[in-house]
């Protein structure tokens, strides 16, 4: 073992990953992602190595994740046959992405890379992102958010598409589509966990507006994924000797308690709350990551930015990347309340 | 629920196995982060076999905390649809 891979426990370190754990294990279990992108920057902040810090947040995933399914899974919402299609192709997907990640570091070394992640926040997070608001926007406006959810253009399209041989059915999420179109969701799905260590914000709006599949299945099949990942993931870095099992340990102690909450709401809630929750945190964590898009480009002298600046761009972007989860954490809450509300005044 | 039927013994169950786990892990922290970070033999089973164990025993603890705090799902699970139903 190499000691200088592994930090002393101090009570700060360990309020804040109690703090940051509980928080995003109850985003995890409501949207079917959340956390990875505080958690990752926030225990390299505490002096984490970078690659333990990534294998160390791999490792308290999939366990979270596992529980997160089961419980889901008890209250109808959970396709397990979608979510191993959709893992087996995301697989595809992370191999490949590692292989780019690879590449770009060794021609542009750390600022390349971390400029290459940053890009891919914004440009996929914001895309994403706001069609997501959009459609809550449009659910909201048109008086619908009781309702069942509509199934969009899109994803009629490719229920209608009958290719002989290839054709799939999903109970749960109430749709038959070929496997075609899952092996491109899937393979996104695994990019983007790759660079951004957060696939389901692909994932879950994939199976959502491509394959048609309600929010609150969509959400809970995304955990079947992030196990399955997260397992593969942890057994890689394992047997390299990265895993700092105490860590990872310490966020699963309060993630668990997070994630059972975050499951729960969502059987309070209205399905179209998953998209508000998504939506917000996706756009927050997208501007988190343009915010330092600046401090790479003048590390690669495309522009000049004072250390100064930098170190203020950075504590801005970290900010505004807990401030995400905080967000989304008190939007789940509070929705959680008012159906608890409703509830009770209808019993 | 009443505060008879509340899983007061699974909760002490899961309770005592998930603390179990957390004071072997934390007692015995040097002697834990040497061997689970080898990488010769299988010793990348450890952390990997550590996670299942501690998320069975703190999965159920916290399941049972929060139905015992009343914190518990509102909806009646939906039945599985049929494959006509998928089709139309």
């Amino acid at each position: 073992m190499d000691p200088s891979l592994f930090i002393e426990l101090t009570f700060p370190s360990v309020a804040f990953l109690l703090v940051v754990g509980f928080i995003g294990g109850l985003v995890s279990g409501f949207i079917g992602s959340g956390g990875a992108f505080v958690l990752t920057p926030g225990m390299m902040s505490l002096g984490v190595p970078g690659l333990v810090a990534v294998a160390t947040n791999i490792c308290h995933k999939f366990p979270k994740a596992l529980v997160g399914a089961i419980k889901r899974h008890r209250y109808g919402q959970v396709d397990i046959k979608l979510g191993l299609y959709m893992a087996s192709t995301a697989a595809l997907g992370m191999w490949w992405g590692s292989g780019i990640q690879k590449s770009i570091k060794a021609a542009w070394g750390e600022a390349g890379s971390n400029l290459y992640v940053s890009a891919a926040f914004v440009v996929v997070l914001t895309i994403v992102g706001l069609f997501v608001l959009r459609d809550a926007i449009r659910i909201h406006r048109a008086g619908e958010t009781h309702d069942e959810e509509r199934i969009g253009n899109l994803a009629r399209w490719v229920r209608s598409v009958e290719i002989p041989g290839t054709m799939v059915t999903f109970h749960v999420a109430r749709t038959r589509v070929s496997f075609l179109f899952i092996l491109p969701l899937g393979f996104a799905t695994g990019l983007l966990a790759s660079i951004i260590a957060v696939g389901g914000f692909v994932g879950v709006p994939g199976m959502m507006y491509v394959l048609g599949a309600p929010g609150l299945v969509a959400s809970a099949t995304e955990l079947v994924i992030a196990f399955v990942m997260g397992l593969g993931g942890t057994i890689n870095f394992a047997m390299s000797g990265f895993v700092d099992i105490r860590l990872a340990m310490l966020i699963l102690l309060a993630s668990l308690f997070g994630i059972q909450l975050g499951a729960i709401g969502t059987t309070y809630v209205r399905p179209y709350m998953i998209k508000v929750v998504m939506a917000t945190i996706m756009l927050i964590v997208a501007a988190s990551r343009a915010i330092v898009v600046p401090v790479y480009l003048s590390q690669l002298g495309h522009m000049a930015v004072s250390d100064a600046t930098a170190g203020v761009l950075k504590v801005v972007s970290f900010a505004f990347m807990v401030a995400a989860l905080a967000i989304g954490a008190l939007i789940i809450i509070g929705a959680m309340v008012r159906g608890h509300r409703t509830a009770v005044a209808a019993a | 629920m009443t505060d008879a039927a509340k899983p007061w013994s699974k909760l002490v169950y899961y309770g005592l196995g998930s603390a179990a786990c957390y004071v072997a892990l934390f007692a015995n922290e040097q002697a834990v982060m040497a061997t689970f970070t080898r990488t010769d033999g299988v010793y990348w089973l450890l952390p990997v076999a550590t996670a299942f164990v501690i998320s069975y025993f703190h999965g159920g603890f916290t399941g049972c905390f929060w139905e015992v705090l009343g914190v518990q799902a509102k909806r009646p699970v939906p039945k599985d649809v049929t494959e006509a139903e998928v089709e139309e």
